[in-house]
């Protein structure tokens, strides 16, 4: 029974029947299928690289040092360090209560948790700022207590945690219903208490899945721009991650702005190799799963 | 240690499971919930290991004496088997053996030699020393089972509770597995309960049967009250073949298909139709009629492959009946198909249509 519209990883099946296509057809659709990746992702990432060093790697190094630069660095840095555990302590606790648990309002929370995703990451922001906004709903109420969030540091993290908090649970969701909760009720009656439960019975079962999850949320979480750009006063040096800090750059220094880009690229690239790595382990153990 | 509950009851929602169900199993027992799906059997076993809890209203669940209604299942010391094992998948069989062991609290767990010497003394028990680091998914539906068996004893429970052990193996696996379950029983005396859908598997190993259907209880008795004493129309219909009839109490006698013959006891209601109900071997067969009350009746198929030689048949009125006869007797009476024969009711049994 699957609840939610997460997203299964994609597996290629080895060794299946004979496709009844003829052969033109048939590489007709890879050729396509390549040329299209070719157009929209391996060209543009080349691009960024080509660009970022047109200037020499001098150039590259000393706009990388830049004081604003590191700063951006270190914000966006700070941003995953939080919001990939916090959305990874939200996901699980998700994941458990709907595959374990029946409770009135299960399927709300199914639909809550894709909501972050299927709402605009500007409206996102926007959501933030007539919250916690001056002349939002809680504005005076912070203003008193000389709390400042947005236009502030806390006002990134919490939108970014926003975007970001669905991935983990999107992908243990299915996971853990697709493994019951028999072994958990074993241990149970074997009388085990609820933390030996998790820590020795569930956790190994949705490592991959787990791990999966949190390689998007952060890949998500240190490229967030739309929802960070509305909050934050996009001040350099404080407020700027490094997606506002390119974007702030590129008016300026594009040789510099792609200099930093290229580190966002090599975060995609890195993510796509470890997110490949685990989806097949995860696939394994969702195969393994509905088999026994 | 004895269980006892009383008046349990259970609603999920609108659907009643359990209706005022009340049972008491001896120490040292094995006893048999036996129904179809639905019947509330599986539902019963989780309330007594504490797996479900019961309605508010409910009586106790007395362990030997003492009411555990109250009690989470790990403080409870059952040992569950679940119908699909439920092993950890990610450890070795071993260390699901151990499991149990390992969880307790720090001053009541026992050392690490200890643990091993125990787990490794269970397994003998199962027979499956040899594939203590061998993981569930290596291992065959028979042999994942004695190590779910295995894993449940080694908490040293007082009470060992299944849930439909064998359903989910081969018939030739279910057999073996059946007698080796009733060997270990002897061997160690636990009371259990366990909880099935096969009435062959029920009649087989257990001391007493628990015929159960939509949530309540129809009968309690030893195999052999339960299968040639039935209380219920339910429970005669559930055991064993039965050939069901609609016929007439009138005058004292039973009538139906065309013959007459005397009820099984006393007739103490009114006249009135009832539900006539006889065994297939209950059915005597003979080509010639001798004076006692019979059926006259076409032979249709012959199914002699089999301990007894089975007959379907058709009576001159019309109703479908199902014989059965042991093969020499078979053999004696050199009937065909399309013969015809006489059918007498050595004996049945009726139930009014209010049950």
């Amino acid at each position: 029974m699957s609840t939610s519209v997460a997203r299964l990883p994609i597996v290629v099946p080895r060794g299946r029947a004979a496709p009844s296509e003829p052969r033109a057809v048939r590489w007709l659709l890879i050729g396509t299928a390549t040329a299209f990746l070719g157009l929209f992702l391996l060209l543009p990432l080349l691009t960024i690289f080509a660009q970022a060093f047109e200037k020499g790697t001098a150039a590259y190094c000393s706009a990388l040092a830049h004081p604003d630069t590191l700063k951006a660095i270190r914000l966006t840095l700070l941003a995953a360090l939080v919001c990939v555990p916090a959305g990874t302590l939200f996901g699980i606790a998700a994941a458990w209560a709907i595959a374990k648990f029946d409770f009135a309002g299960k399927n709300l929370l199914v639909t809550l948790v894709d909501l972050p995703l299927s709402v605009s990451p500007v409206v996102a922001g926007l959501l933030f700022v007539l919250l916690f906004g001056r002349f939002g709903v809680l504005g005076p109420w912070l203003e008193a207590h000389g709390v400042r969030i947005i236009f502030a540091v806390p006002g990134i993290f919490l939108a970014t945690l926003f975007v970001t908090c669905p991935f983990v649970a999107r992908e243990l969701i299915p996971l853990m219903q697709a493994q019951g909760i028999e072994e958990e009720e074993a241990a149970r009656a074997l009388g085990a208490g609820g933390w030996q439960i998790f820590r020795r019975v569930t956790l190994p079962n949705i490592k991959w899945g787990l791990l999966y999850g949190v390689i998007l949320c952060n890949a998500r979480a240190m490229g967030e721009f739309g929802a960070v750009a509305v909050v934050s006063a996009n001040v350099r040096g404080l407020t700027s991650t490094m997606t506002l800090h390119i974007d702030d750059l590129y008016n300026e220094d594009i040789t510099a702005a792609f200099a930093v880009a290229s580190l966002l690229a090599l975060l995609g690239v890195v993510t796509l190799v470890a997110k490949s790595l685990v989806e097949w382990r995860v696939a394994r153990q969702m195969a393994q799963a509905e088999a026994l | 240690m004895s269980i006892e509950v009383q008046h349990i009851s259970k609603t999920f929602g609108t659907f009643a499971a359990l209706h005022d169900v009340s049972l008491t199993v001896q120490t040292g027992e094995l006893v048999a919930l036996l129904g179809p799906s639905g019947s509330g059997k599986t539902t019963l076993l989780r309330i007594i290991a504490g797996l479900e809890q019961p309605d508010p209203a409910s009586g106790p669940i007395l362990f030997h004496d003492e009411d555990v209604a109250r009690r989470d299942v790990g403080s409870r010391q059952v040992g569950f088997v679940f119908q699909h094992y439920a092993l950890f998948r990610h450890m070795t069989v071993f260390e699901n053996v151990a499991f149990g062991l390992r969880v307790r609290p720090r001053r009541l767990r026992p050392g690490r030699n200890l643990i091993k010497f125990k787990v490794l003394r269970l397994l003998k028990l199962v027979q499956l020393e040899a594939l203590a680091i061998r993981y569930p998914n290596q291992l065959s539906g028979g042999q994942r089972q004695r190590v779910a068996l295995a894993r449940a004893l080694a908490i040293e429970p007082k009470v060992l509770l299944l849930d439909e052990p064998f359903g989910a193996l081969d018939a030739r696996v279910r057999q073996e597995l059946r007698q080796w379950l009733r060997r270990l029983h002897d061997e160690i005396h636990l009371t259990s309960v366990f909880v099935t859908h096969d009435q062959d598997e029920a009649m087989e190993l257990a001391d007493r049967v628990l015929v159960m259907n939509q949530g309540r209880i129809e009968q309690i008795g030893t195999p052999d009250v339960v299968f040639h004493h039935p209380q219920t129309e339910f429970v005669m219909n559930f055991l064993g073949q039965v050939n069901v009839f609609h016929g007439r109490l009138q005058d004292g006698k039973v009538h139906f298909a065309s013959v007459t013959v005397d009820p099984p006891d006393p007739v103490r209601v009114q006249d009135q139709p009832v539900k006539v109900f006889v065994r297939p071997h209950d059915f005597e067969i003979q080509p010639q009629q001798n004076g006692s009350p019979c059926i006259r009746a076409v032979v249709q198929r012959i199914h002699s492959a089999g301990p007894n030689v089975r007959l379907d048949l058709v009576a001159e009125s019309g109703e479908h009946l199902h014989a059965e006869m042991a093969q020499d007797r078979f053999r004696a009476l050199q009937i065909t198909v399309d013969s015809q024969v006489f059918v007498t009711p050595r004996e049945v049994k009726v139930f009014t249509d209010q049950g």
